[in-house]
């Protein structure tokens, strides 16, 4: 019975995918049809207009794909690590520390290479989330949903303002970061997709062998340890995984937030807290989901488009208030 | 037996002490005005100043700028400080100020979009904001409350109520043409540049009225932050006396906001401070609402004429602000009081 709904989950989050792929390439401020994505993806026909169309919505596309599943399952991560279900790494103030690194690189060492945004993204994330994990776990009861969006949301207040005290002074850095800033998976290429690859698929395939370390520690930490488990070590590496997958897709897209939060849950609700079909339902739903998300962007933002961190932010947030409305009193 | 002449004598000796902060905070008050109305790209004296006032004298920069600059420093400031410390007061958590459970955001939502998109004028737009403001903290409480209410959950909609409407805040900015970004970037921190004098009179009035409303409500208030069943007890009708509350400090909030955008941190820091100089057993509208002025003037004067680049004042204030929250945050985990 169980295992009938996984499959039917999969089918048809992959269903899904591809036609949020389809439509992602072919609607647009131009509409082509599918002989001509045959044609890009082939490279036949290489002058038609269509075909260069089509060809430069790929990477577009392929990125969402790549960012979304990457945000999914740093939300995975996070949640099952802290044992807190609005963990995200936008609610934890790692977009913001990711944000204010990048700032401060843009300002002062004029970083232009993308992997110079993403290392220094990751570095800003990983403090980031260090320091506002544990800013929330001081006092009784560990890091509380409370406690957590708390000092995720003051630390994420203060950075803000450190943000904009660098952007200011210099109106170059201010355009560069402006449109940064918003989140927005147009603009990337083939290049920044090739750099980014390696570090998203080398942190899930980690993250997919620790899912069974990860489900041994929903049970209790007491019956973790008792049955062999590192778990200071599984959190470590989670911990480090989710932040490079979070980082590195806000260093390339901006930040885009709540796909973390909101994918992961809808996935638990249905399928259960087994890791390793977690981690990869929550990765196929959320590449399908950013991508719909930066559709609607293009048709709700004519004649130019809507970034897609605007369109998760303004689904996410009712998600997020819904989970709140509906979690029990005291667990708060 | 209870020693009541020193009892007494430790109530005197606090109303003395109450009385010699206020007055403290109000000569510190009148210094940076002093400051914000005679330093800047051209310096007065300060007897320059008092003549160009009196004697109703064209002076462009003292009459048309710097008079209104200052007064809207002032009475933003005292507008939110005083809401955020009711707010505080009320919900009994100082982290529950409007500027961050959304409150603020809602008001700023409808200020930008009257502003950038609808060419409204100022008055139109405080009214907007005004009724933007008291629906989104109406929609946050609604949302917050399901089989009862709870602060935390509160709190925890208000952030995502936050993120909801800076998203919009973000959507409209970004289809703001290029030459609206400086106007638009006041709406992300506060700002008090552009400010003329037709709007401040309202403000004025308002922030008057309120400040008197609530030192009227101040004991009801202070009744309430015991507890429900105490004020009731006390002779408090519970319900009306905290919509009132409410009702003014959303509508303080949202004329501020309407003329200086959201002057970061304010509306969040005043109270505990406020508290922290008198007594925290009392409700402090009055020292809140210097402190919420001095902070920023001071904010303002920095930003302006202190640094190498001008910067507005919420970024000031933002920054002033950012570590008291931290420091808050550590102090109110370790407690344990969430």
């Amino acid at each position: 019975m169980k295992q009938n709904k996984i499959t039917i989950v999969f089918t048809i989050g992959i269903i899904v995918l591809i036609l949020s792929v389809i439509v992602s390439i072919t609607y647009g401020a131009k509409a082509v049809g599918l002989s001509d994505i045959i044609d890009g993806i082939f490279g036949r026909n290489t002058d038609s207009f269509n075909a260069n169309v089509v060809a430069a919505r790929i990477p577009r596309t392929i990125f969402g794909l790549i960012a979304g599943a990457s945000l999914s399952i740093a939300g995975v991560l996070m949640q099952s690590i802290t044992r807190n279900p609005i963990a995200d790494p936008s609610i934890l103030g790692v977009n913001t520390g990711a944000s204010l690194f990048i700032v401060i690189g843009i300002a002062f060492f004029n970083i232009q290479s993308k992997i110079a945004y993403m290392g220094i993204a990751f570095v800003g994330a990983l403090i980031t989330a260090l320091f506002v994990y544990n800013l929330a776990s001081l006092g009784n009861g560990g890091a509380t949903p409370i406690k957590l969006a708390i000092s995720g949301a003051a630390v994420s207040n203060a950075l803000t303002s450190l943000i904009s005290i660098f952007v200011m002074p210099d109106s170059s850095v201010m355009t560069t970061f402006r449109f940064w800033q918003i989140g927005s998976i147009g603009g990337t290429t083939n290049t920044d997709i090739l750099l980014l690859l390696p570090f998203t698929i080398a942190a899930i395939v980690i993250s997919l062998m620790l899912s069974n370390n990860l489900d041994t520690m929903l049970l209790s930490e007491e019956t973790a340890k008792a049955l062999g488990l590192n778990i200071g070590l599984t959190r470590g590496i989670a911990a480090i995984c989710g932040v490079i997958l979070c980082s590195t897709t806000t260093a390339l897209a901006g930040p885009i937030s709540f796909i973390g939060l909101m994918i992961p849950h809808l996935i638990r609700a249905i399928v259960g807290s087994n890791h390793k079909i977690l981690i990869l339902s929550s990765g196929i739903y959320g590449g399908a989901i950013l991508i719909i998300s930066d559709v609607l962007g293009r048709i709700l933002g004519r004649p130019g488009e809507l970034e897609s961190g605007i369109m998760t932010a303004l689904i996410g947030a009712p998600v997020f208030i819904y989970l709140i409305r509906k979690a029990k009193l005291q667990s708060l | 037996m209870i020693d009541n002449s020193k009892i007494f004598a430790n109530i005197k000796s606090h109303r003395i002490k109450y009385k010699i902060i206020l007055t403290i905070m109000a000569i510190i008050l009148l210094i940076l005005v002093c400051l914000n109305m005679t330093i800047g790209e051209k310096n007065y004296s300060l007897m320059e100043v008092i003549h160009t006032l009196l004697s109703s004298e064209n002076n462009y920069i003292i009459v048309k700028l710097r008079l209104p600059r200052t007064l809207a420093g002032i009475f933003c400031g005292i507008a939110f400080a005083i809401a955020g410390n009711t707010f505080q007061t009320l919900l009994g958590n100082s982290l529950a100020s409007p500027d961050i459970i959304g409150v603020s955001s809602g008001s700023t939502v409808a200020a930008v979009f009257c502003i950038l998109f609808l060419n409204l004028n100022r008055g139109l737009v405080s009214f907007v904001a005004v009724l933007a403001g008291a629906a989104s903290a109406l929609l946050i409480y609604k949302l917050a409350s399901k089989d009862g209410y709870s602060t935390n959950r509160l709190i925890l909609t208000g952030i995502g109520a936050q993120a909801f409407f800076s998203a919009l805040i973000n959507w409209m900015i970004k289809k703001a043409s290029e030459y609206d970004v400086p106007t638009a970037m006041r709406w992300m921190s506060g700002n008090l540049n552009g400010i003329t004098t037709d709007t401040l009179p309202l403000l004025i009035v308002i922030v008057l009225l309120a400040l008197i409303t609530m030192t009227y409500l101040s004991n009801s208030l202070q009744a309430l932050e015991l507890g429900e069943n105490y004020a009731t007890v006390l002779g408090v009708n519970v319900d009306v006396t905290r919509s009132l509350l409410i009702l003014i400090s959303v509508v303080l909030i949202a004329f501020a906001t309407a003329i200086s955008g959201p002057i970061s941190s304010i509306a969040f820091l005043s109270g505990p401070i406020a508290g922290r100089l008198c007594s925290k057993n009392q409700i402090n509208t009055i020292p809140a609402a210097l402190t919420g002025a001095i902070l920023v003037l001071a904010g303002d004067f920095i930003g302006q004429n202190l640094l190498p680049t001008r910067y507005p004042v919420g970024i000031i204030t933002g920054i002033l602000g950012a570590p008291y929250l931290v420091y808050l945050l550590i102090k109110q985990n370790k407690g344990g009081s969430i």
